[in-house]
């Protein structure tokens, strides 16, 4: 039997609603129980498990460099970062360092893929409310994001490009001229969503006030990303536990007072913004050198070398079909999500395939704060509160 | 390695509230794990989470390890985040048995709720006092727990 509400005795009148797991606003498989006086939501509690694939146990018998195909397919709304975290994990585990190159380029692109899952969240959150043309400007551009990881890595979402010990090959030739096509019109099309919205009558009705959570409760139900600075918290990752030498970029951390929907929209919205200035930066200095780290028993090796040198074919059939041994010990490793502390948590016993690998996913932390946000207030709001936290449930359910 | 351990504020502080918490200290990779005693648990979580100049509010995760066919043969893991420092600290705790029982961090970080009713869900590692401890990602007639060791990753046919 799925996930229900008890009856309260004497209260026979209140409708006890399930919500989704069809439901559109619910953006994917997500399914709500609802206890209804009238149009007030008066209990919430949530059922996810639809999308549950078993990512954590199939990571167990897989090797670590064919774990990244699984990240992927977690936030399928946000690949490169999920790869990025798996790759940082693997490497903190390794004790590897990474050329500058390779640091640089996978920051630009995790920042274009915040753009893109923002833009994602922006369209689809304000379709729920009502506007419909920011959906079609949203994915417009998120399409030319998407051209990009294409160019890259040969693929738009599934991208699985950032590899253990650098990237997956180098960026074809003329690459950059596309991002600077899209860095060069974007701020103009960000200014395009927010007449579109920030002023809006509709839109301030529909998520001022609404879906409000403080601070100190943002903290204890473990909110992160967005939906924790919306509650005036000053905490980025990039900022406070800089990884990929995110140290070197100036840009600043968005946060807001007001706590509720619309702060949410606020800080989402000017953090496009901020990504847009790292990609900047990323691409006036992005140095020259290695993509990948000098480590042959862990990188493959270029394909060239391996028609040349004996040891390059040897370390390749090793890697291909062995792996490689990282130490006895375990990692956690935590990067800023579009969604907030995405962190992977890996356990070595010493040979090519983890022992455990747990993936802290910040949808489903978040998830926990929407019956708090949602009850006592109407049922129309709880549409405008599942966009809010922007979950993604391929990463809820893993 | 050792003089790392020393060196870090959470494990002197916690030695000087309750001598008694810490079973045993691990480092690695600049990563502190400390053991703590299953009795003396949710003491040492509030003394964390309150102690000024620690300030372990943040409940990153919680999760599991089956170190099967070892016993005590399950640990407990907590991700700690001090948003005042920015230090991280992970917790253990090891349980025993076929049947694993342990208490649940709620009262200390409400965060726990969802994480423990996940390591419930594949582990069956059960939390004592727990509001709603049901299973949150498989269905409720799902026979096992799949995250075990001596469960097949191509599940039982």
């Amino acid at each position: 039997m799925p996930v229900t509400l008890e009856r309260i005795p004497g209260a026979e009148d209140r409708v006890i609603l399930s919500m989704g797991p069809q439901h559109p606003s619910t953006h994917g498989v997500l399914r709500l129980v609802l206890e209804l006086e009238g149009e007030t939501v008066l209990r919430a509690i949530y059922d996810i498990g639809y999308l549950h694939t078993g990512f954590e146990k199939s990571l167990e018998s897989k090797t670590y460099s064919q774990g990244i195909t699984l990240t992927d397919r977690m936030d399928y709304l946000a690949p490169l970062s999920n790869n990025l975290g798996f790759c940082l994990a693997t490497e903190k585990l390794l004790g590897l360092e990474i050329p500058p190159r390779a640091q640089w380029i996978r920051v630009l692109l995790t920042e274009l893929t915040r753009i893109q899952s923002h833009l994602v969240w922006l369209g689809t959150h304000a379709i729920d409310l009502g506007a419909m043309s920011v959906f079609l400007y949203c994915f417009r551009e998120r399409e030319e994001i998407l051209h990009i990881f294409e160019a890259v890595s040969g693929q738009r979402m599934m991208t699985s490009y950032f590899r253990i010990g650098g990237l997956a090959l180098e960026p074809p030739l003329g690459w950059l001229k596309g991002v600077e096509k899209f860095a060069r019109s974007f701020p103009a099309r960000i200014n395009e969503y927010e007449a579109l919205l920030t002023r809006n009558p509709i839109w301030l009705r529909r998520t001022q006030g609404v879906g409000y959570i403080s601070a100190e409760d943002a903290i204890a139900y473990g909110l992160s990303g967005p939906s924790l600075r919306g509650s005036g918290v000053d905490w980025d990752l990039r900022k406070k536990e800089p990884y990929s030498s995110y140290e070197k970029f100036d840009f600043k951390t968005v946060t807001r007072p007001e706590g509720d929907v619309y702060g949410r929209y606020l800080v989402r919205v000017e953090e496009m913004r901020q990504s847009l200035r790292i990609v900047n930066q990323a691409m006036e200095g992005l140095p020259t050198g290695p993509i990948k780290a000098d480590a042959p028993h862990i990188v493959l090796p270029e394909r060239e070398s391996m028609k040349t040198s004996i040891e390059a074919l040897i370390y390749h059939f090793k890697i291909v079909t062995e792996g490689f041994h990282p130490p006895l010990g375990e990692v956690y490793q935590a990067i800023e999500s579009p969604r907030g502390e995405l962190g992977f948590y890996l356990v070595s016993d010493g040979s090519p395939k983890p022992f455990r690998c747990h993936v802290r996913a910040p949808s489903f932390a978040n998830l926990q704060a929407l019956p708090k946000m949602i009850e006592g207030r109407l049922i129309a709001d709880v549409v405008a509160c599942i966009g809010t936290i922007d979950i993604v449930l391929g990463e809820v359910d893993r | 390695m050792a003089t790392d351990l020393e060196s870090c504020p959470a494990l002197q502080k916690l030695r000087d509230f309750d001598p008694e918490a810490v079973e045993e200290a691990r480092t690695f990779r600049d990563e502190v794990t400390l053991y703590i005693r299953p009795a003396n648990f949710l003491r040492a979580c509030e003394f964390l989470r309150d102690e000024p100049g620690l300030k372990f509010s943040f409940l990153a995760d919680v999760t599991a390890l089956d170190l099967y066919p070892q016993e005590p043969r399950f640990e407990v893991v907590y991700h700690l985040l001090s948003l005042e420092t920015a230090q991280r600290l992970r917790l253990k705790v090891r349980v025993q048995g076929e049947n694993p029982r342990f208490i649940t961090a709620i009262p200390v970080w409400p965060a726990a709720n969802a994480f423990e009713r996940e390591v419930f869900d594949l582990f069956g590692i059960v939390f004592d006092g727990h509001p709603f401890l049901r299973r949150i990602l498989l269905p409720e007639e799902w026979e096992g727990h799949p995250l075990r060791k001596d469960y097949p990753t191509e599940g039982y046919r």
